[in-house]
């Protein structure tokens, strides 16, 4: 584990107690993020994206929401340890979330300079014009044009984008070390999304920030992530830097997920598109959650939960595997070797990171991924793609 | 906002144009004018038609109406039933009944916020669920019952007040017909806000409010009651009307010889005079009430559009 | 919307909600949806339960009271002048001598009476001046609006009062005649919010792209949509109507004798504390007006929070 490592998820489990039964939003989530790092966390909606952050930041709904198990290790220190008051003076200063629609995350009665000043004069005891100079100071740092003009108007007198550099701003008010991004150019026109994108990425460089960008937009994390970390049903399937994840999934849902961004050297030929629904949280399916939508899926996905394999690197530089890809036409023998390949048979490379319940996370350049499979599904894309 | 006034109080002058020319109608073309001034006495014919004459009454109805305005707006607002000008009374009742209601209005709003605030917040815990049927409670009982009920028991039986307000009706003597004026109306502000504070508690905006790590009490009174108070305050200026309609019941039971206490009397007596002059200045109230509520709403949301 | 619509009064704000709540629906297919939702959830909450059959016993015994009161309501003995429970007579004699328990039987008639025709007179009146407004707009939306001002302006219980004791006519019409015609302001707000809200919907926009006349969208489309908050506000009217009723025969221009109705018993009762020795004379038709008017207020509320998804 990485001495930088600033934020550890492990195992973490929630649920949410409603009328139809008990939805199992969270089932074992574990992910890190270095100081510095940005990890990019990719999933459908209802995936548990959200629920990790709100957990992480402790603002939680609970009721309904409980923590079932796991552990936030922050910093080193236990989050799920600390009470409430301790945790209220962590959100803002040292940690703090960027919401996905801003009209409504900001108090529309308020003005903005008052909203970012109240920051300072929380957590900082700042006097009102002190609080005031400093909103107008983060307002020309996210490069909202006549700030001093501007700092006492309301959230609803501002474009879109304006309103969520406002939010930025807000997050970034304390310089805090970690900032929790949950879609935040979601509710954005198309040409907003990548100036605001690149503001919050200049704005990480430059304090050195952990991020975790929530999103479900593959296109918005190229450019901007270290890492990724891609969930499905309350659960991590596949976390690789980005590089390796986008020429190599791990996952055949991720590599559903790749298949199905619209591509212009590909055009004219029909769209991909993961068949099925994600599941329902009630009912989790047995085995591999992701298995009744699985284009590859096996008997064995039925009925047992696949853990969290490390993918040693060797595999992915693995000789016969390139030599498969460069063959891309004898792909015959490949694909009796995989059929043969049982579970039991899962390949040597292929060491569960620490059995069935995984509470190990992947550190900086390795990669993991929670498919039986997840060997053939690699030598699969190698094969694809070149 | 200086537009926005005008605006308004120019929106004002019909409907109080309207409001007030009905109640006229109901008086004038409904009533008699004429035999009410005499009691049960029946008048003579001459004597009718000379005060027919002078009251105008054989001109057609706007006419009348006209020229009543016309006499009001110069301050004559006619003779009362007891003989004095009915703005006499009028200067006598008023306040009175503005201190009935200050007791009213601030025991209302501050207890039903506070219930509100309080129920909401504890949504389905045996708190709310018991303050909610209290309300329900409150106002299913006619305030007339519970007015003599209470009176009753604190007055009569347990001598804690006086049953009947005395003449200068001090604030003390007040704070009980004042409570009893202001249930119906405390119910709806307590239900009012719990829902408010409902709907706003699970709002993005909230949840900012809690991720940016301020206190609970900050979260709860400068976001959550802030934008939740906004509906509060337009039922606050409707409620006028009916805590002045109230005053009529509440003033009666006690004694209390304010505004609503006259008006009965002029109703009673059929004394249009006192009936038009008392109902005119009462809608007047009602209307700027309701248009300085509008104010604050402005100032409490500014999304509102002063346009 | 320039000017967000908003609420006035309790009334208007639970009207509202209702509106949006019902509104909000994007086709008549799921408006279906939500309403058997609504239904579903109704039959399962025993609020509703509770009221509709409290309010199902008063409607029959107003209709049949001698099915469980068999005495005659106007017969008394003065010689029994407030005499307490005897058997036979477990509610005791009101200061005529009248047995209270007949009377608050037969009492239910007049009380509710009032309360069905006024909210019917309210809501008739209220939803033509507020569907109008809301789905002609411009100018006659104007005149109406300014029209339903004006009657806000005059506060029900004190238009009733004048009305009725100018007109010196008593009885149940006159008290129904007054409440229709002062009281529906509030349903024509809520009316015009829900008609506005439903014409902004988009397959209205549609239907009228499709060349859909205006009769047929007022009835096939918005109609629909507006029909739900009206009657939850109806209901919970309905309920402070009847308590009303009992106001003005309190203030001696309601009902009066010999009609038989819970205003007039109570009233009888408090004035001058006639109570203070019979406690049973206020009590009976205090309490049956009150659940009365309990169970409408909570039958409204009931349905309201059933169509208002957003409130649970």
């Amino acid at each position: 584990m990485s001495d930088d490592r600033l934020l550890e998820v492990r195992d973490l489990k929630v649920e949410f107690h409603t009328r139809d039964g008990v939805v199992k939003a969270l089932n074992g989530v574990s992910y890190g993020v270095d100081a510095g790092e940005t990890l990019a966390v990719l999933g459908e909606s209802g995936s548990g994206k959200s629920v990790t952050a709100q957990a992480i930041m402790g603002i939680l709904d609970m009721p309904p929401g409980r923590i079932a198990g796991g552990e936030i290790l922050f910093q080193g220190q236990d989050l799920l340890t600390l009470g409430r008051e301790e945790r209220r003076r962590i959100r803002g200063p040292r940690m703090a979330m960027i919401f996905q629609d801003a009209l409504s995350s900001l108090n529309p009665v308020l003005s903005v300079g008052w909203q970012l000043g109240e920051m300072f004069r929380v957590h900082r005891g700042a006097s009102r014009q002190e609080a005031k100079a400093r909103a107008v100071e983060l307002m020309e740092r996210v490069r909202i044009p006549a700030a001093r003009q501007r700092v006492n108007d309301y959230p609803h007198e501002f474009s879109g984008g304006m309103r969520q550099r406002i939010m930025i701003a807000m997050a970034l008010a304390l310089e805090p070390d970690l900032i929790i991004a949950d879609e935040p150019t979601t509710a954005l026109d198309v040409t907003v999304q990548a100036q605001v994108m690149e503001l919050l990425a200049d704005l990480q460089r430059e304090y050195r920030m952990g991020l975790i960008l929530i999103t479900h937009d593959l296109g918005v994390v190229a450019d901007v992530a270290d890492r990724i970390a891609v969930m499905y049903a309350g659960r991590i399937v596949e976390n690789a830097p980005v590089k390796e994840l986008y020429a190599t999934p791990a996952h055949p849902y991720t590599q559903g997920l790749l298949d199905s961004i619209p591509r212009l050297d590909q055009k004219g030929s029909e769209l991909y598109a993961i068949r099925g629904l994600p599941p329902n949280l009630l009912r989790i399916p047995d085995g591999c959650p992701f298995h009744p939508r699985c284009p590859r899926v096996r008997d064995v996905c039925r009925t047992e939960l696949p853990p969290l394999y490390a993918v040693s690197p060797e595999v992915t530089t693995d000789p016969g595997a390139e030599a498969d890809a460069a063959g891309a036409d004898a792909a015959g023998s490949d694909a009796v070797g995989s059929d043969a390949v049982g579970p039991d048979a899962v390949s040597p490379d292929a060491a569960p990171l620490a059995g069935a319940d995984v509470t190990e996370v992947p550190a900086v350049g390795e990669r993991s991924s929670a498919c039986h499979f997840w060997k053939e599904t690699l030598d699969d894309v190698h094969r694809h793609s070149s | 906002m200086g537009r926005y006034v005008v605006r308004r109080l120019l929106q004002m002058i019909p409907v109080f144009i309207g409001a007030t020319f009905l109640i006229f109608l109901m008086v004038f073309a409904l009533g008699d004018p004429v035999t009410g001034l005499f009691g049960d006495r029946a008048p003579d014919a001459a004597t009718a038609a000379r005060l027919r004459a002078e009251f105008n009454l054989d001109k057609p109805v706007w006419q009348q109406y006209v020229l009543y305005m016309g006499n009001i707006f110069t301050g004559d607002f006619g003779t009362a039933f007891n003989g004095r000008p009915v703005t006499e009374l009028l200067a006598d009742a008023l306040p009175i009944s503005f201190r009935l209601m200050l007791v009213a209005i601030v025991f209302e709003i501050v207890v039903g916020i506070v219930l509100g605030v309080v129920t909401g917040l504890r949504r389905g815990r045996a708190a709310d669920t018991s303050v909610l049927m209290a309300t329900l409670v409150v106002i299913a009982i006619p305030t007339f019952v519970l007015g003599t009920t209470l009176q009753f028991f604190l007055g009569v039986q347990l001598g804690w007040i006086n049953p009947a307000v005395s003449p200068a009706a001090r604030f003390d003597e007040l704070i009980v017909p004042g409570i009893i004026l202001a249930l119906v109306s405390l119910a709806y502000v307590t239900r009012l806000t719990r829902t408010s504070i409902v709907e706003n508690a699970r709002a993005d905006y909230v949840r900012t409010a809690v991720a940016k790590g301020l206190p609970r009490r900050r979260v709860t009174v400068r976001h959550l009651l802030r934008n939740s108070l906004i509906p509060v305050v337009t039922y606050l200026g409707a409620d006028i009307g009916t805590l002045m309609a109230g005053a009529i019941v509440t003033e009666r039971i006690f004694n209390i010889q304010g505004v609503g206490y006259q008006l009965y009397e002029g109703i009673l007596r059929q004394n249009s005079p006192t009936v038009v002059g008392f109902v005119t200045v009462l809608v007047l109230i009602f209307l700027i009430a309701n248009l300085l509520v509008d104010l604050l709403y402005a100032v409490l949301d500014p999304r509102i559009r002063y346009a | 919307m320039p000017e967000p619509s908003r609420p006035d009064t309790p009334f208007e704000a639970q009207g509202a909600a209702v509106a949006e709540a019902v509104s909000s629906t994007p086709d008549p297919g799921k408006a279906r949806s939500l309403s058997s939702d609504a239904w579903h959830d109704l039959r399962r909450n025993p609020i509703f339960v509770i009221s509709a059959l409290l309010i199902l016993f008063l409607v029959v015994i107003s209709i049949w009271p001698s099915l469980i009161a068999t005495r005659d309501p106007l017969y008394c003995q003065l010689g029994r002048s407030l005499d307490g429970p005897a058997p036979g007579h477990w509610f005791g004699f009101d200061t005529q001598g009248c047995d209270v328990y007949t009377r608050t039987v037969y009492g239910a008639r007049a009380s509710i009476a009032v309360g069905v025709c006024a909210t019917l007179g309210v809501a008739l009146v209220g939803a033509v001046v507020g569907g109008l407004a809301g789905f002609f707009g411009g100018f006659w939306d104007a005149l109406l609006s300014r029209t339903t001002d004006v009657f806000f302006a005059i506060p029900l219980v004190l238009g009733a009062i004048v009305f009725l004791s100018m007109i010196k006519l008593t009885g149940i019409w006159p008290v129904v005649l007054v409440i229709a015609a002062l009281g529906w302001p509030q349903i024509a707000r809520i009316t015009r919010g829900a008609v506005i809200t439903a014409k902004q919907n988009d397959y209205v926009q549609a239907a009228r792209a499709l060349g859909a006349g205006n009769s047929r969208l007022l009835l096939r489309h918005i109609l629909p949509n507006a029909v739900a908050p009206v009657i939850v506000m109806a209901t919970i009217m309905l309920g402070t109507f009847i308590a009303l009723e009992a106001t003005l025969s309190f203030l001696g221009v309601g009902l009066r004798p010999p009609t038989v109705s819970w205003g007039v018993d109570i009233s009888a009762a408090s004035d001058g504390m006639q109570f203070r020795n019979a406690p049973h004379i206020l009590l009976y038709p205090a309490a049956a007006l009150s659940l009365c008017v309990l169970a409408f207020i909570m039958m409204g509320d009931a349905v309201r929070d059933a169509l208002d998804p957003k409130l649970r």
